[in-house]
């Protein structure tokens, strides 16, 4: 026990949580201390102010918050455009802020080929599911994989894995947000912690999906106009000019002339293609994105979130593309900004630390503090989100439908709904203290890999395949889950990295590649081998379900104010 | 009720031109997003090298940059592309064909 402490003390790699950012990269860690910086005044304030405008707009929408419609989706009346902003708000974390900036500042071209995959799921959820999900669900993602399968058992399930995804991506933010604003704001570790938990329960208590929508949307213009702002600041100091960006960025960087030339990162085929696919399915899986199509009111306005969003992360990621190579003249060249004044030691603060570095040498320490209050910002609407994701699975799924059968009344669900935050709220602030000395890089690896594997393929096999049956649905979802799990436990990221053993038993750190082929197949062959009348029922009812995703007829429209 | 609505659009040939034309312009822009998403990653994988040439001789701008930009303006456009047919072109359609479900109703 007492060597595996060590271990974890010792493994503790802080940020570099972010450096690894949405998946278990075990590639050249961006690793760096968390050491307490002198508070910043500026960060605080402007951090209070989002928190005062926030409280605001939670006050306003607790008004509006009456139907489990209103609590779970908004009403279903958020336009494409907000909710294109809000699903921005959603994906992009302080993960992407910070610990993308610092890999394209770290390795150039690698970090921007990591942001394209990030990107790329987008275009598929458009043409392949945003359409239907609309149409076919209503508050959670089970809505539809339980549309014509047995309720209880396929909502179990869901749940479970929805879970799942949101405890191992809640400890990850809140390890992340603690050792973020100790090191932005110079505020303690617990001190952190609690704040985030407890400003994310009133907001999703109080205010449900009114309120974290629009804590999504005011935090993505944040990030936009702060990134595109240092953006513009620092690519001034290069005349606009991408050709002098680059020359300048080459001559000073250690990897020289293969600045801009795939490196490591994706250099195993497997892993490159295994990455790839968690990402991208991981993103068609995750409960709290999938969520957000509900709050629309059609498939029309569905489709126009889809676009927004997807233009704002296409945006984003040059602007931080942009920002990571100025960042290697602006800040890798000046002494100030490493330890011990000596260019090429330790950055202060740790690599994560580029893009705030960036915004204090081109706009001074308030440009500083609103960079900080944007990341702050960030890891709040991001856990709001999650938790009103796993508290929907809760109240929605397991309460409403499962226990009660559907027999809930809509106050009971609230209700239930309410407690679930709450508990979600304590759990995450529990754990969040548990593992501050961890690294829990893995986690979100873990997060997208589950949602890949486990709730991916049974969602769309039950919106394309007219053959999937509860049985099939159940192994197919099951076996996703514990593969991934297996997969993620036995690979070097935890096998080693956290439980100090020798070598690895899987070889390969990603397990989409491996985990969703495993359920895609058990989804299938169970469902094939399922001869009983129950199974028939289902298929025959595909037919109708078919006509409801293509047309939108019967759907759940928007509430009325 | 709802049963025999569905009854009578999936009856409707419309319905069957629409799930044809939608199902096949979706595909085909999914099927460009993939092969050229995962050809790009083989090549990063397999001859990371010929990525990073330079796209002219004495500039430091490789292809690797350029291919990767123009595939995110390129995808985001498809998106665009994709949304303007389905708001407009299939929608209508959708729309015909649920009031005539209900018209044969009444």
């Amino acid at each position: 026990m007492h060597r595996l402490t060590t271990l974890f003390t010792r493994l503790n790699l802080g940020l570099g949580l972010f450096a690894c950012s949405a998946i278990a990269w075990a590639g050249p860690a961006l690793d760096g201390t968390t050491e307490k910086q002198a508070t910043n005044w500026y960060a605080i304030s402007m951090f209070c102010l989002f928190v005062a405008l926030t409280m605001g707009i939670t006050y306003w929408a607790s008004g509006r918050t009456k139907s489990t419609a209103d609590f779970y989706t908004a009403g279903g009346g958020i336009t494409g455009f907000q909710n294109g902003l809000a699903i921005a708000g959603d994906y992009m974390s302080a993960a992407t802020l910070l610990g993308l900036t610092a890999m394209v500042y770290g390795q150039g071209f690698d970090g921007y080929l990591y942001m394209m995959a990030f990107f790329a799921g987008w275009p598929l959820i458009l043409f392949l599911m945003a359409e239907r999900l609309r149409n076919l669900g209503k508050f959670t993602f089970s809505d539809i994989t339980a549309y014509r399968l047995d309720q209880g058992k396929v909502r179990t399930m869901a749940a479970i894995s929805s879970l799942t995804v949101v405890c191992f991506y809640l400890i990850a933010q809140m390890v992340g947000a603690g050792q973020l604003i100790k090191l932005l704001f110079g505020l303690d570790y617990n001190i952190a912690i609690f704040a985030v938990g407890i400003l994310m329960m009133v907001y999703v208590t109080f205010g449900g999906m009114v309120a974290t929508t629009w804590v999504q949307i005011i935090k993505a213009c944040m990030l936009l106009c702060g990134g595109t702002l240092v953006m513009i600041l620092a690519f001034s100091q290069f005349g606009f000019s991408f050709e002098e960006l680059m020359s300048k960025a080459t001559a000073v960087h250690k990897l020289g002339p293969k600045l801009m030339t795939p490196g490591g990162l994706l250099a195993d085929p497997v892993t490159a293609i295994s990455l790839c696919m968690g990402l991208m399915f991981g993103t068609a899986g995750l409960p709290h994105i999938l969520m957000r199509f509900f709050t629309v009111t059609d498939a029309k306005e569905a489709r126009k979130s889809v676009l927004f969003a997807s233009g704002f992360v296409a945006y984003f990621f040059n602007v931080i593309f942009i920002m990571g190579l100025a960042a290697i003249i602006i800040v890798g060249q000046n002494p100030e900004f490493f330890e011990g004044n000596t260019i090429g030691a330790k950055l202060i603060g740790g690599g994560n630390m580029v893009a705030m570095h960036l915004s204090k040498a081109v706009g001074g320490n308030m440009l500083l503090g609103f960079l900080a209050a944007v990341a702050f910002a960030t890891i709040l609407a991001v856990v709001s989100g999650l938790a009103l994701a796993g508290a929907s699975a809760v109240s929605h799924d397991l309460y409403a439908r499962v226990i009660k059968k559907g027999e809930a009344s809509a106050s009971d669900e609230i209700r239930v709904s309410k407690i679930a935050t709450i508990c979600l709220g304590f759990i995450a602030i529990g754990l969040g203290i548990l593992f501050e000395k961890q690294n829990v890089a893995f986690m979100v690896g873990l997060a997208f890999g589950i949602a890949a594997a486990a709730n991916f393929p049974v969602l769309i096999l039950s919106m394309y395949w007219k053959g999937l049956t509860t049985r099939g649905a159940l192994f197919g979802g099951y076996s996703g889950l514990v593969s991934a799990v297996m997969f993620v436990l036995l690979s070097k990221s935890v096998w080693v990295d956290v439980l100090g053993n020798k070598a690895a038993i899987f070889p390969y750190t990603q397990p989409a590649l491996f985990a969703m082929p495993i359920a895609f197949l058990m989804a299938f062959i169970f469902s094939k081998s399922d001869a009983s009348a129950r199974a028939k029922e289902e298929i025959d009812a595909f037919e109708d379900q078919y006509v409801r995703a293509q047309t939108g007829y019967g759907a759940a429209t928007a509430s009325n104010h | 009720m709802s049963s025999a609505m569905y009854q009578r659009m999936r009856g409707n040939p419309k319905f069957q031109a629409l799930v044809a034309k939608r199902g096949r312009f979706a595909w085909t822009l999914a099927a460009i997003v993939l092969t050229l998403f995962y050809g790009f990653v083989l090549a990063v994988a397999f001859s990371p090298a010929s990525l990073g040439q330079a796209i002219n001789e004495g500039s430091l701008v490789t292809y690797g940059v350029v291919i990767e930009l123009f595939m995110f303006i390129f995808f985001w456009v498809l998106t665009a592309y994709y949304v303007k047919r389905a708001n407009t072109e299939f929608d209508v359609l959708t729309q015909e064909i649920v009031q005539e479900a209900w018209k044969e109703h009444q």
